[in-house]
């Protein structure tokens, strides 16, 4: 009986892996777009900028583990980025670089 | 966080699996009552080890214990050694440059647990302070504040609180170079994924931690001593971490040193969102024993999927966690009704394969499905939920848990 419960938890997690699978095609069709570009949504000919090295830097080292802050005063972006240098192991390259976008 | 109840109606408590884990235990005392009943020393700390976890002095309704004044004049000592530690940084930080001001981060929460019956309320704080020093230096901490309000058990009515105090971490960080950081103080464990990452009650998914968050972490979850970490190799196409540690944490108890070693390394690619990485931990004081572990984290890019696992294996008893979230930001955007909503899935397993009081795990055989409802509300609040489902050959148990959390951000001060 335990095992046959714990096979259907199985079961269901592995149906939302296939869930994600499949919205994930459906993702990278509708790709985030930075969000000067996300703001202006009138103007339809408006093509999502190409990812700069801050953002690729911050989606691979602190979105990994949280969402970012909804917003912060910029007298502490330097000490965010410090913090997240020595949490998320950055390197010195990818701490200017989220410094950069964070405080362009 | 994890909120149980055993011996004799005590409640024991733990913020995402630390505490319940012994995250600040001197000395692992289990109480024999526990260990007399099957099933009931699975989960949570013990009369004695609240009492060496909370760096308050013992409660009059704890026990027999008598105060030691000595050890409590120490204990006060230290504490203050601390605030002034803090405070003196925080001055410091003064003369950080325009976007170097100290900051306070952290988050406020308000946690039940019904476990067994039994509902158990915990408010709780845990203030984050960051404060630079000039280019290359970091003073960093974390505490956790809560009061735990419990039933009084023993067939009384009503229902009675203990408070808890402990710095979860208290560390410097020198830059040395673009890829070595050096830390000393004490630091959390850098095993797993879990204790460095998720352990924030404004980032894990659920209250209560991995069932085999002890494995590895020696028990505390935190260490005294040295670290070297850093990312060795970091491009668009992959990015190698690494951290290696050595603690010679002691006791509040006979100033025992507790040595331990240990590290970890992992390889990201974020073209597909996987993170692959090894841990090991090594006990060096008394029976020494090895640790070693592995994680893996899929986060698919440009999806709101995560997948987040980890395997830990000790000398007595092994196991794993398998964690799934999918915010349901697909449907109408992050910020509509069905968009804040964050389903969440982990299931663990435990294998003992021999009897140890010290591991933390439960002393059989446990699977456990744990299924959970978030929901993100506007200005950084989050409200958990969620139910679980433990079997195993000593008992099965239903937890349910819910919470609200508040995470907070600002400067110290105005800075220039």
């Amino acid at each position: 009986m335990r095992i046959r419960r714990f096979l259907s938890s199985c079961i269901l997690l592995s149906a939302i892996l296939l869930l994600a699978l499949q919205t994930r095609n459906v993702a990278a069709a509708s790709a985030a777009v930075p969000p000067a570009a996300s703001s202006d949504k009138q103007d339809k000919n408006a093509r999502p900028q190409p990812m700069g090295d801050g953002e690729r830097a911050f989606r691979q080292n602190c979105s990994r583990c949280h969402q970012a802050p909804e917003s912060f005063p910029p007298q502490i972006s330097g000490t965010i980025v410090r913090h997240m240098r020595v949490r998320a192991s950055l390197s010195r390259e990818d701490e200017r670089a989220i410094l950069k976008f964070l405080n362009p | 966080m994890h909120v149980s109840t055993d011996c004799q109606g005590f409640v024991v408590v733990g913020i995402r699996g630390r505490t319940r884990m012994g995250a600040r235990c001197k000395t692992r005392t289990v109480c024999p009552r526990v260990q007399e009943t099957p099933g009931q020393n699975d989960k949570g700390l013990t009369i004695a080890r609240q009492s060496l976890d909370t760096r308050w002095p013992r409660l009059p309704q704890h026990g027999a214990m008598s105060y030691d004044f000595h050890r409590l004049h120490f204990r006060i000592r230290r504490r203050a050694c601390t605030i002034a530690l803090i405070v003196a940084v925080a001055l410091l930080g003064q003369y950080a440059g325009a976007q170097d001001t100290p900051l306070i981060s952290g988050g406020i929460g308000f946690f039940s647990n019904t476990n067994g019956g039994n509902t158990t309320y915990l408010p709780v704080l845990s203030p984050v302070l960051a404060a630079p020093i000039g280019p290359h230096l970091l003073v960093e901490s974390r505490a956790t504040i809560l009061e735990t309000f419990f039933p009084k058990g023993g067939g009384q009515i009503g229902y009675t609180s203990a408070p808890f105090l402990g710095i979860d971490y208290l560390q410097g960080d020198l830059l040395v170079s673009p890829h070595l950081t050096v830390v000393a103080g004490e630091f959390l464990t850098p095993f797993g994924t879990y204790n460095e990452r998720l352990t924030p009650i404004w980032i894990g998914n659920f209250e209560d931690g991995p069932l085999i968050f002890g494995l590895g972490t020696m028990n505390t979850a935190m260490g005294v001593g040295g670290m070297l970490r850093g990312s060795a190799v970091s491009t668009s196409k992959y990015s190698i971490d690494y951290a290696a540690y050595f603690s010679a944490r002691s006791t509040n108890q006979q100033f025992n040193s507790q040595r331990s070693s240990g590290g970890q390394a992992s390889i990201y690619f974020p073209e597909a969102g996987l993170e692959v990485g090894a841990s090991y931990g090594r006990r060096l004081q008394d029976t020494q024993q090895s640790f070693p572990g592995f994680h893996v984290w899929w986060e698919p890019v440009d999806s709101p999927f995560k997948l987040r696992s980890e395997y830990a294996h000790g000398a007595h008893s092994q196991g794993y966690w398998i964690e799934t979230d999918y915010r349901l930001s697909r449907f109408g955007g992050p910020t509509s009704t069905i968009g804040r909503l964050e389903p969440v899935l982990r299931l663990q397993q435990t294998f003992r394969n021999s009897p140890d009081a010290t591991d933390s795990l439960p002393s059989a055989d446990t699977q456990r499905a744990d299924f959970g409802l978030d929901y993100h509300f506007a200005h950084e609040v989050r409200i958990d939920t969620s139910y679980s489902r433990q079997f195993s050959s000593t008992g099965n148990r239903n937890v349910w848990e819910t919470g609200i959390v508040y995470r907070f951000l600002f400067p110290t001060w105005k800075g220039k």
